[in-house]
Order: C-alpha cells, then sequence, then structure tokens
C-alpha cells in the first residue's frame, strides 16, 4: 500500500488538549506541520468521553488549512482506545498516534480496530494512517520490528518523560538520559524507512536549551520534534530550513544525478565531493525542506 | 433518545459552554435556557443549534440549560450531544456520523 501523505514533511507536531475548545478551534494561525489532538494523558478521565464529541466536531467542522491532525489515543490497557478509533477514524483523522508500544502486536492490534471502523463508517480502506509512541525499555528493545508492523505506520515518536521513568532516572535537561534511546530509534526507524520524530521539550523558560535540543536532533537525523507551545515551532523550523549553500548544492546533486543516470555514469563529483545515487533522496528532502520554509526559488 | 436524569458537560472556560440536561415529565417538550456572553450577537443562532442537535437525537422532552462563553457552534453541539448521552448511561458504540454530526 502506497499513501500519498505517509511521508509527508512533518517537522513540527504540536500537542492540543482536545478538553479545551479554545485550544482546537484555531491551531493552524500558528502554522505547525501536524497538530496532535490529545485524548490521552491531557484529559482528565471523567472527561474522556467529552473530549471525544469535541474531537469528531473538530475534525468534522474546522477547516485546519493543511496542518495534518494527528490524534493521540489512549493506551491499549485502557477502556477508552477502542471508541477512540472509532471517533477518529469517523471524524476523518489522519494519523493515530497509539501510545506506550512495546511490542509490533500493539500496532497491529490497533491496525485491526482502525480497518474494522474504517469499513463500519465507509473510510477508504487503508486512508488512516498510525504512529507509535515509545515509551519504555521494552519499547527501546522492539523497534525495529515495530517500525515494520503495519504498512499504515509513518513513523515513531520517542516519549521522553515515561521513558525516563522506566529507565529509573529523570529528564535532567543534557539529553544524556535519552542517547541511547534516540540513537536506537533513529537507526531503526532509518533501517524500516519510517520518520522518527523526538520527544517534547517542556522547559519553556528555557528556549536557548530548546534550540539547542532541536539542532542536536536534526544533526541526529530526526524528521521533527513534538513541542507543546507554538512558541517553539519557529525555532524547529527555522532550524529545519536548508541554508542556501545546502540548496543550491542539493539542486546540483539532483540534476546531475538525473542526467548522469540517463547516461549510465553511477559515481561523479559536485563542488569536488564524490556523488552517488545515494545522495538523491537526501537531496530532494533539502529542496522538499526548503519549500516548507517558503525559501525555494528553483523548479525541481 | 430520552433524557434519564440530570447531566452536564462542558465548562466556563472563553470559547467553551456549560450544558445541562435535566428530565421533565414526557409530552412537556423542550424548555430551553441560554446565558451568553455574546447573547446580542448569537442568541438567535446558539438557540437554533442546541434545538438542531436535540431533533437529530431525537429528544422530545427535557429542560435544557447553556451558559456559553462564546463557543463555536462545533463545541454546542459537542457539549449538547456529550451532556445528553451522558443523561442516559452511553459512552461507547456511539453513532458518530448517524445522528452525531
Amino acid at each position: 500500500m502506497s499513501h500519498p501523505d505517509k511521508k509527508r514533511l512533518r517537522r513540527s507536531m504540536m500537542f492540543l488538549n482536545c478538553q479545551k475548545p479554545s485550544l482546537i478551534k484555531d491551531p493552524y494561525i500558528y502554522k505547525p506541520d501536524s497538530i496532535m489532538l490529545d485524548l490521552e494523558d491531557a484529559v482528565a478521565e471523567s472527561e474522556k468521553d467529552a473530549a471525544r464529541y469535541s474531537l469528531y466536531h473538530a475534525l468534522q467542522e474546522i477547516d485546519y488549512r493543511g496542518v495534518e491532525r494527528v490524534v493521540r489515543i489512549n493506551g491499549l490497557d485502557t477502556p477508552h482506545w477502542q471508541e477512540d478509533i472509532r471517533v477518529c477514524v469517523a471524524g476523518g483523522c489522519d494519523v493515530i498516534r497509539i501510545p506506550k508500544v512495546e511490542t509490533p502486536n500493539d500496532v497491529r492490534v490497533v491496525e485491526r480496530a482502525v480497518a474494522i471502523a474504517e469499513g463500519e463508517f465507509g473510510v477508504p480502506q487503508g486512508r488512516t494512517l498510525l504512529m507509535a509512541a515509545i515509551e519504555s525499555c521494552m519499547g527501546v528493545m522492539n523497534v525495529y520490528d515495530t517500525c515494520r508492523s503495519s504498512d499504515r505506520l509513518i513513523g515513531i515518536a520517542l516519549s521522553g518523560g515515561d521513558y525516563t521513568k522506566d529507565l529509573q532516572t529523570s529528564i535532567s535537561g543534557t539529553g544524556v538520559e535519552l542517547n541511547g534511546a534516540r540513537q536506537q530509534l533513529i537507526i531503526a526507524a532509518r533501517a524500516a524507512k519510517v520518520q522518527c520524530f523526538d520527544t517534547v521539550y517542556t522547559n519553556l523558560n528555557d528556549m536557548e536549551g530548546f534550540r539547542n535540543e532541536v539542532q542536536m536532533i536534526k544533526t541526529m537525523g530526526f524528521d521533527g520534534k513534538s513541542i507543546i507551545n507554538p512558541r517553539q515551532i519557529p525555532i524547529v523550523h527555522e532550524i529545519y530550513t536548508p541554508t542556501a549553500k545546502d540548496i543550491v548544492f542539493s539542486e546540483k546533486v539532483v540534476r546531475e544525478i538525473d542526467e548522469k543516470k540517463a547516461k549510465g555514469i553511477g559515481v561523479f563529483t559536485v563542488d569536488g565531493k564524490m556523488i552517488d545515487i545515494a545522495f538523491y533522496d537526501g537531496a530532494k528532502r533539502t529542496i522538499e525542506l526548503a519549500k516548507a520554509a517558503g525559501v525555494y526559488k528553483g523548479d525541481l | 433518545m430520552r433524557i434519564k436524569q440530570p447531566a452536564v458537560a462542558g465548562t466556563l472556560e472563553s470559547s467553551d459552554c456549560m450544558v445541562t440536561v435535566e428530565p421533565v415529565e414526557r409530552g412537556s417538550g423542550i424548555s430551553l435556557e441560554i446565558d451568553s456572553v455574546v447573547i446580542h450577537q448569537y442568541g438567535e443562532a446558539i438557540r437554533k443549534t442546541v434545538l438542531e442537535t436535540l431533533d437529530r437525537l431525537d429528544i422530545a422532552d427535557g429542560y435544557i440549560r447553556v451558559n456559553d462563553k462564546g463557543a463555536l457552534d462545533c463545541t454546542i453541539k459537542a457539549r449538547v450531544e456529550c451532556a445528553a448521552y451522558r443523561s442516559n448511561g452511553q459512552r461507547s458504540q456511539l453513532p458518530w456520523g448517524g445522528v452525531i454530526q
């Protein structure tokens, strides 16, 4: 199955509490790539039902202007997840985020329920995509198999708060406690050809620390970051915007590979650097990032 | 659907509304009270949304009170539906896309 939005750009994914109408009515004004409408931790146990009605009508009636609509459902260890899936599919959300994924079977259980819901509500089979949140040591150990568990899976996300509790430590601000999980997640995601998203940065008073963390996770290879406040969006987008030099180089790489491929040449040089087909996807991604940031003036 | 017991949904936060439903004698019809920060501009629109939602849910009798703090139409519908289903005790296998729309 090939879904047109499976590989779309997801630099920023902003959490919003479905229990709060003021938060979900117009988040598109901040221009995140995706919003994450939360039915899980942000919603009080007594308001799980109320959040679903708000979610359904928001999905059906609010024009989010091209911002991707991800919904975080409640965990498979709760009585809520099945009704969450029904409302997500009926409302027409783009992606369901599964929390606390520990094994590939967790994804497959949700996948089956989504397929049933798509049948029930007349939604085309395969329309609803999935992502898996990794929040435990067991989840990290099984992450490659999880990445390969479903054709619907767009990617995985690290949830640092729960993960560090399971690791019997806490968020230090240095990132050292997350190093192992971050490396393992990004390697697994790349090997399985799915996307990978970093955890939230919760200290809103430390924007310099946030900036440094985004720079680090971009260097590590992450596709984007979960965020909790609109103030964090421009920083993420700025850091993920390619430089003019990167754009020019990527254009040359794409054009040269297209041209040389037709001539049967596999390896060549661009600006003194050895280039082969392995550079193609990266160069294309740089062009896509430049387009998303509004800084691309070329014609690729 | 019948309103079987008193139920409340929503809050008094900005952009939200609090909807209270209470049962009345069968055949009494709908008694609707609206208090809104934008009653002069949107009072009629709120009334219409609430009555249409109740009609879709096939609720013919009940006392309904809406305390609106500038909620969008979609929020008003969500809170009325939530209060109605709470009054019935139904929290799963809801008719999304059916009478909830």
